[in-house]
């Protein structure tokens, strides 16, 4: 689904991802583990399309197409979603507006019908308890006044409504209180299925305890140093970062 | 597409208004005298005390200087190469269309005002005001069964003089600034409504503006009186063609509620605001003002102004009654080189007054977009209160946005709130919306739409339709 070859990127002229090589393919769920400043969330931004960020080199193929030149709205029309570590807050602009619309151009893309407003509120209504959401969410500003667990919550909503092939999720665990990280764990449980890919950038191992990775990527100063199954974020837990030795 | 593309593109779009009707003109020679004054009063047939009123403010102009306060920068005006009566050649019969220039009637036509009966905007009474004269008032026959009087501002002092003897200049006096003062002098059209005791108007009330003519200014007066326990809501809108030369607007509005009348006024301003260097435009210097005279009432102004070359408008309420509420929403939108000084002004006189003050900037391109307002607390307004929003947002980094909030409390027991922001679409805000599968275009406009939001909600039906599409905003439908 996702093959990442040789990626370099930099912002401002400063290269931050030196050379990464992973592949996702449908089903599984990579977790992406690493120190502050390791280039974790640029990982996912430059995936997702961030236009402050240049690919150098290498190639980003989603299920075939190099998309390392594509606007960030077309690839999220492809079905890449991307969890924002910090959701912006979009003052006057009602949940349920921002989610239709978006619904609506990923369907037109695919050459089906768009939902109206009253179909919308039928399918929307239908997701809100993935994430344990009141309604009322949906007439708010996006984001507006949202606490942290809620911002979350709503990323993952929106990931649930959108129903994207590849799922981003950074650092959605940071913040969160015991329950809402169970909230939001149970969520992602519930959406993904044999036909998606993850990807989950965390820092800590304790959102693994929730949702189990097929796989542990280490990533230090740009590059993958380490990669494993499951017990590599354990490992972390009890050894920290510094003892991950480099394994080229 | 480029970050600024899209922005340009939604802020930027072509002006749709720009075209000039071609219809004969009995136009007045350039300049200004007192001879022109008792021209203009003449042709119109006015009584004596007008041409009085006139000749007075006249005056007390020649005496006045041109404020040089505003935040805005022209080259001076030369008053003396203006035509101060412009009015298309075929008369108007009161109450026919057919004598009227069917290219003008065309021209409504293609603004989307139509005039002829058969094709009536649903429930709105309009009034057609074509450079200097207003050309035809729909739906006069069912506003008069139910008493309310909605006519041009001519025709009402020639047949309701002791009405307008009463009511003109008494918010807006003659000599209250100097461009109120030249309207006062030369003003040549505009309407008039009176709703009478008791009465809630039964339709919306609209003026629709039209300067054709290149050499002309346009100076309307309007004068809305609500009686007691009456209520209206009224629609003003503005379009001109593109000339290179800069044309002045100077109008005057005068509302008038008395014990628990209310009056709604809303403005939605397309004049043609010059183009990308900042040649031609109109430039709109506007007197707009509203007193709450009796207890318990209610003067709103919604503003959205979108044109002009340079706008300078600041619609106000006295609180003079108990009780009385007054409120102005706006939102100003510069691009270019356009520039505007807008804002309010709330004058707390009675007991217990209410204000509120709603206004959002919105600068692109070169411009600058300045608010300026005034809160006034008067000795007597014990339990006065105020509470003021004014939100700037910036699109690119070559405008200017500014704040000159002044605050005067003459008495402990009010309170005033005041709150302000400014931001920037910023790069994240777009990537955002991108990110959930929006083209960048539509993430643009519907970041405006939120900004923009707790203003147009104030809008009638048919001018919030009018609004957003001018702010090129797709709205689809807000159920959900």
């Amino acid at each position: 689904m996702l093959q990442i070859k040789n990626l370099h990127a930099s912002v401002d002229g400063i290269e931050i991802l030196k050379g990464i090589n992973l592949e996702i393919k449908a089903g599984e769920v990579h977790a992406i583990m690493g120190p502050n400043g390791s280039g974790k969330s640029t990982l996912s931004k430059v995936v997702a399309g961030h236009p402050a960020y240049e690919v150098t080199q290498g190639e980003i193929l989603f299920e075939g197409t190099d998309i390392a030149e594509l606007d960030a709205d077309e690839r999220a029309r492809m079905g890449i979603f991307l969890a924002f570590q910090y959701p912006v807050e979009i003052p006057g602009v009602s949940n349920s507006m921002l989610m239709r619309q978006a619904y609506n151009a990923i369907r037109r893309e695919h050459g089906e019908e768009e939902l109206d407003p009253l179909e919308f509120d039928d399918y929307v209504h239908k997701k809100l308890d993935l994430v344990e959401m009141d309604p009322k969410f949906l007439d708010r500003s996006v984001n507006d006044g949202f606490s942290g667990g809620e911002k979350k919550r709503n990323e993952i909503l929106q990931m649930a409504v959108l129903n994207p092939k590849l799922a981003l999720l950074d650092e959605t665990d940071s913040g969160l209180d015991i329950d809402a990280l169970r909230i939001v764990s149970n969520g992602i449980n519930q959406i993904k299925s044999s036909d998606k890919g993850v990807m989950l950038v965390t820092h800590y191992q304790r959102i693994l305890n929730y949702i189990t990775p097929d796989y542990v990527h280490v990533l230090k100063a740009g590059r993958i140093v380490k990669s494993g199954g499951k017990e590599l974020a354990l490992e972390l837990e009890s050894q920290g970062y510094e003892e991950v030795e480099e394994i080229r | 597409m480029s970050e600024t593309d899209a922005l340009d593109s939604v802020v930027s779009q072509p002006y749709k208004y720009g075209f000039k009707t071609e219809v004969e003109y009995d136009d007045f020679p350039r300049g200004l005298n007192e001879d022109i004054i008792r021209m203009i009063s003449q042709r119109k047939g006015e009584p004596d005390f007008m041409l009085e009123f006139r000749l007075k403010a006249y005056r007390n102009w020649l005496t006045m200087k041109e404020p040089t306060w505003p935040n805005v920068d022209y080259p001076p005006v030369d008053y003396n190469n203006i035509i101060y009566y412009s009015a298309p050649k075929k008369k108007p019969k009161l109450d026919s269309l057919d004598e009227v220039d069917p290219a003008i009637l065309e021209t409504y036509e293609k603004l989307g005002i139509p005039l002829h009966e058969q094709k009536l905007l649903q429930n709105v009474a309009v009034d057609a005001v074509f450079d200097s004269v207003s050309v035809a008032t729909t739906f006069r026959a069912k506003l008069a069964e139910a008493g309310v009087i909605f006519c041009s501002i001519s025709e009402a002092v020639k047949d309701y003089p002791d009405l307008i003897k009463k009511y003109i200049g008494s918010v807006v006096p003659a000599n209250d600034n100097y461009f109120a003062a030249l309207n006062s002098a030369v003003f040549t059209d505009g309407s008039f409504c009176y709703i009478p005791k008791g009465v809630a108007c039964p339709m919306e009330l609209s003026t629709y503006f039209r300067i054709n003519n290149e050499e002309s200014g346009q100076f309307e007066r309007t004068l809305i009186v609500a009686e007691e326990g009456a209520s209206v809501s009224y629609l003003e809108g503005c379009t001109a063609p593109m000339f290179s030369k800069n044309q002045l607007h100077a109008a005057v509005v005068e509302l008038v509620a008395l014990d628990n009348a209310e009056i709604k006024y809303s403005t939605v301003q397309n004049w043609y605001s010059g183009d990308k260097n900042g040649v031609g435009g109109i430039y709109n210097f506007v007197t707009k003002r509203g007193i709450c005279r009796g207890v318990n009432s209610k003067i709103s102004w919604t503003q959205v102004e979108t044109g002009s070359a340079i706008t300078w408008k600041y619609p106000s309420v006295i609180l003079q009654g108990d009780n009385s509420i007054g409120e102005f929403y706006s939102v100003a939108v510069t691009n270019d080189k356009m520039q505007a000084d807008t804002g309010t002004k709330m004058i707390h006189l009675g007991k217990n007054t209410r204000s509120t003050i709603i206004s959002k900037g919105i600068s692109a391109g070169q411009s600058n977009n300045s608010y300026r307002g005034l809160v006034k607390i008067g000795k007597k307004a014990d339990g006065a209160r105020n509470y003021s929003v004014c939100d700037s947002m910036l699109i690119g980094d070559q405008c200017g946005a500014h704040t000159f909030p002044y605050i005067e409390s003459a008495n402990s027991t009010a309170s005033i709130e005041h709150e302000a922001t400014t931001s920037k679409i910023g790069e994240d805000q777009i990537f955002y919306l991108q990110q959930r599968g929006l083209d960048e275009e539509n993430a643009v406009s519907l970041i405006i739409n939120g900004f923009v939001k707790e203003v147009f909600k104030e809008l009638p039906m048919e001018f919030a339709v009018e609004a957003t599409k001018l702010l090129s905003i797709k709205l689809e439908g807000s159920v959900g």
